[in-house]
């Protein structure tokens, strides 16, 4: 949907997520987003790992065509944390997501 | 039981570790999840807000029956008006920081919010002392 690249995790390409969330502010991710979630960002600092790691995010989605470092990679690795990269801007990722069935709850 | 943790400006590739290890730590407790919630959300902003703006200081989580007591304190240039601070969109941050997806004036004022009491002393040019805590309930 997303026509996404997966640039870490190809192999848990079938967890599920029970909820979306999209945000570019670490504050409001880690006040926002809930358990279980995809994470949709553009954020690409090891930070937005920590935080995901910390709501308990199922998957990370970078928008815009952005891709993180290997510094990013190999925590999300460590961590066991697939991440994808869409070329879709937040709102229109979020927007696709949302007309499947995806819900912020 | 006390989890102290040394936290140092600019640290951003290992800032938030100390929240990170709190909340594991909850979790073996076997805390309920809102409540870990809300200490993960006071312990990670209070930690974010040493590497953002302080010198140095530390983190500890002291964890008993009916509390979690999360301290932040700090050497560091020291908050000039907290009222200030404590407002939802205020804040210093530079714009590297902003960048980054911090600096939006949050912190506090999530603190705040997920805290069930808060107190912050602060002296100008020394550093910052906060002391938040959480009721763990039944």
């Amino acid at each position: 949907m997303l026509r996404a690249e997966v640039l870490w995790g190809r192999e848990q390409m079938d967890r599920e997520v029970s909820c979306g969330f999209g945000c570019d502010l670490i504050s409001d991710s880690l006040s926002f987003a809930r358990p279980g979630c995809l994470l949709l960002t553009g954020l690409t600092n090891v930070q937005i790992v920590r935080l995901a790691e910390m709501v308990e995010a199922q998957a990370i989605v970078f928008v815009r065509g952005k891709k993180p470092g290997m510094e990013v990679i190999e925590l999300a690795c460590q961590k066991n944390l697939p991440l994808l990269s869409t070329q879709f801007f937040l709102f229109e990722s979020c927007g696709i997501l949302y007309q499947a069935g995806l819900r912020s709850f | 039981m006390q989890l102290k943790f040394h936290v140092q400006r600019n640290d951003f590739s290992r800032a938030g570790q100390a929240a990170a290890r709190i909340k594991k730590t909850l979790q073996l407790a076997g805390i309920k999840p809102a409540i870990i919630r809300k200490a993960i959300i006071v312990a990670y902003e209070a930690e974010l807000n040493i590497v953002i703006h302080a010198y140095h200081g530390t983190i500890t989580a002291n964890i008993s029956t009916g509390q979690i007591e999360i301290l932040a304190q700090d050497e560091g240039p020291g908050i000039v008006d907290i009222d200030l601070a404590m407002q939802e969109g205020y804040s210093t941050a530079p714009p590297h920081i902003r960048k980054m997806g911090f600096g939006a004036g949050m912190g506090l004022p999530n603190i705040k919010k997920s805290s069930d009491s808060l107190e912050i002393y602060s002296a100008v040019g020394r550093g910052t002392l906060l002391r938040a805590t959480i009721v763990i309930g039944d």
